[in-house]
């Protein structure tokens, strides 16, 4: 726990600023509507510069993927997001809170495996964000019952997380991150773990649940096809250190399914956008306008 | 505590036809066994002619049990098992209460686990005079040997079981509103119960022995009382029922400790097979 100083927790209004901002700099937009805002967001892990100098903004309700080749950094940003780690340079800003107990108090994160409770059900394990604000056991789990259905996870409600498949343990897990309520979304390599039919079906299943249910989200993946389909704009990051080599906006269609959104030529022609982007630079000094 | 509410509705459909079959599999075989050697036991002291006070027929041992129970026995295993479950009792609470604070304090683990491990290095043998010197023949030695030979296991065992938590997990948690005090109880305390029964089960077997050795060492009752008392006179028979009850008494606490485990961590165990 890291005694910082006081930030605003809770859901005490989000607008205050925070005295501890800097003044606004290269470019990026001060304040858009209270979105995510890092500006020159460095780590170290011992010498390994895990993330350097990365500028990333998101707008509220909006979706940013984040790509990259493993080692990049990206769960690194997601710690720092969430308020969980703190970045040795730089500022991170969630909604106005630049603190990191103003961010935790933000932020819901939801890792890629689904770290189930296996002693708890599945409507236990969704309603466990409610438990922990003091909310009643019966109470937390009546409210979330509901959302079952509308999370298309109707009659499973009672089952133990070992007679889940992958793909409804992930559902699952993905519930218990939405209902804690939170404004941002930091979602980590959410289906990384699920095989590829299973995985389509949980990327088809996302974009309808966030759509119907509009969250500021970060999704970190290495799935160039995940992160177009669920982001409205792809950052791609290098590794080693990581930094931000290209950003895509993503422009398709809202409604339409996922085999016929992949098949588009707009689609296919982000893909290689991105691909392109991830490929390891040249021997050369990698550079870093190529978008 | 969230309660890891048994099983739930069996799903296990075929296997319950198979139960009755599948208990008289796993008993039969021990059964058979004893059956054999306490048969080959009998008939090695009446063809043998084995000596009476050196190896008691298993028939003697079973009469001594009825004709000594009222007289000495059961008051005997009355105040040994006082001991042993008192003595238990006091284990698993102060082990609990360790392991938390040991737990929750890097400071408090850092200076007392050497000390702990370090006080299982003391021989139980030597202490046992020494605190009947103190407390005389009182129930509490008895009670602080008991305590003191099984609240170790559990200890270890809890402090391993809350710390096999994910820090994936934890992190998680803590962005869902979960507080130091929230993770440990939704959390880390569940997680720890099966490696905690571990311990337990461990610390089952030694709650006698610990006992026993509290009564050699200064006793005015109880089953090492008895045999301390029986083994000079030559009354073989009545040690072996002494042995006998106090096997009886460690099975007891065992099978206890197993069907609470059974009850509050089977989540743990599904799928799993586990030794009875």
């Amino acid at each position: 726990m890291s005694p910082l100083p006081p930030a605003p927790v809770e859901a005490a209004g989000y607008a205050e600023p925070d005295p501890r901002d800097p003044p606004a700099e290269d470019g990026v937009e001060r304040r858009d509507a209270g979105g995510i805002r890092l500006v020159g967001v460095t780590r170290r892990y011992g010498d390994v510069v895990a993330v350097e100098r990365v500028d990333l903004a998101v707008g509220r309700g909006r979706r940013l993927a984040v790509v990259g080749p493993s080692g990049c950094g990206k769960s690194t940003l997601l710690g720092m997001i969430s308020g969980l780690d703190e970045p040795d340079e730089g500022v991170v800003d969630v909604l106005g809170a630049t603190g990191p107990a103003g961010r935790l108090a933000r932020c819901a994160l939801m890792p890629q495996r689904d770290l189930l409770l296996p002693w708890r059900s599945a409507l236990a394990n969704a309603a466990v964000s409610l438990e922990n604000r003091g909310v009643s056991r019966r109470e937390a789990r009546a409210a979330v019952r509901p959302l079952f259905a509308r999370f298309g996870l109707a009659g499973f409600e009672d089952h133990q997380p070992r007679q889940l498949s992958g793909g409804m343990r992930q559902r699952v897990a993905f519930l218990r991150t939405f209902v804690a309520g939170k404004d941002v979304l930091l979602l980590d390599e959410p289906f990384g773990a699920l095989d590829a039919i299973t995985r389509a079906e949980a990327q088809d299943w996302l974009r309808a649940a966030l759509d119907a249910e509009p969250r500021t989200v970060v999704l970190v993946t290495h799935d160039v096809e995940e992160a177009l389909l669920l982001g409205h704009e792809v950052v791609v990051l290098a590794a080693r250190p990581g930094r931000v080599t290209a950003r895509v906006p993503v422009d398709l269609p809202a409604a339409g399914s996922r085999r016929d959104l992949i098949a588009t030529d707009a689609f296919v022609r982000l893909r290689a956008t991105v691909l392109a982007a991830l490929e390891p630079p040249s021997p050369a000094p990698a550079d870093p306008g190529r978008s | 505590m969230t309660p890891p509410s048994g099983r739930g509705p069996d799903v296990r459909g075929p296997d319950v036809r198979g139960r009755d079959l599948r208990g008289l599999r796993r008993w039969l075989p021990p059964a058979v066994v004893l059956a054999v050697i306490l048969a080959g036991w009998e008939l090695a002291t009446a063809v043998g002619g084995v000596e009476d006070y050196i190896l008691p027929a298993p028939s003697a041992v079973a009469r001594a049990l009825v004709d000594r129970w009222d007289s000495t026995l059961a008051s005997a295993t009355r105040v040994t098992l006082t001991e042993v479950v008192a003595g238990f009792a006091v284990a698993v609470g102060a082990g609990l209460l360790i392991a938390c604070g040991l737990h929750f304090s890097r400071t408090a683990r850092a200076a007392l686990y050497p000390w702990l491990i370090g006080s299982q290095t003391v021989p139980v043998v030597v202490v046992a005079p020494v605190l009947a010197i103190i407390f005389g023949y009182s129930l509490t030695p008895k009670l602080i040997l008991v305590a003191l030979l099984c609240f170790f296991p559990i200890v270890v065992a809890t402090l391993d079981g809350l710390a096999t938590v994910d820090d994936d997990l934890r992190r998680m948690m803590r962005t869902l509103y979960g507080t130091r005090w929230s993770i440990f109880w939704r959390v880390e305390l569940p997680a720890a119960l099966p490696s905690l029964f571990t311990g337990l089960r461990l610390s089952a077997a030694y709650a006698s022995t610990a006992a026993v050795f509290g009564e050699y060492s200064g006793s005015s009752d109880g089953l090492g009382h008895v045999m301390r008392q029986a083994v000079p006179q030559l009354q073989s028979a009545l040690v072996f029922a002494a042995i006998f009850l106090l096997s009886a008494m460690s099975v007891a606490l065992f099978v206890l400790v197993t069907v609470l485990e059974r009850a509050l961590v089977g989540w743990a165990h599904e799928g799993k097979r586990t030794h009875p």
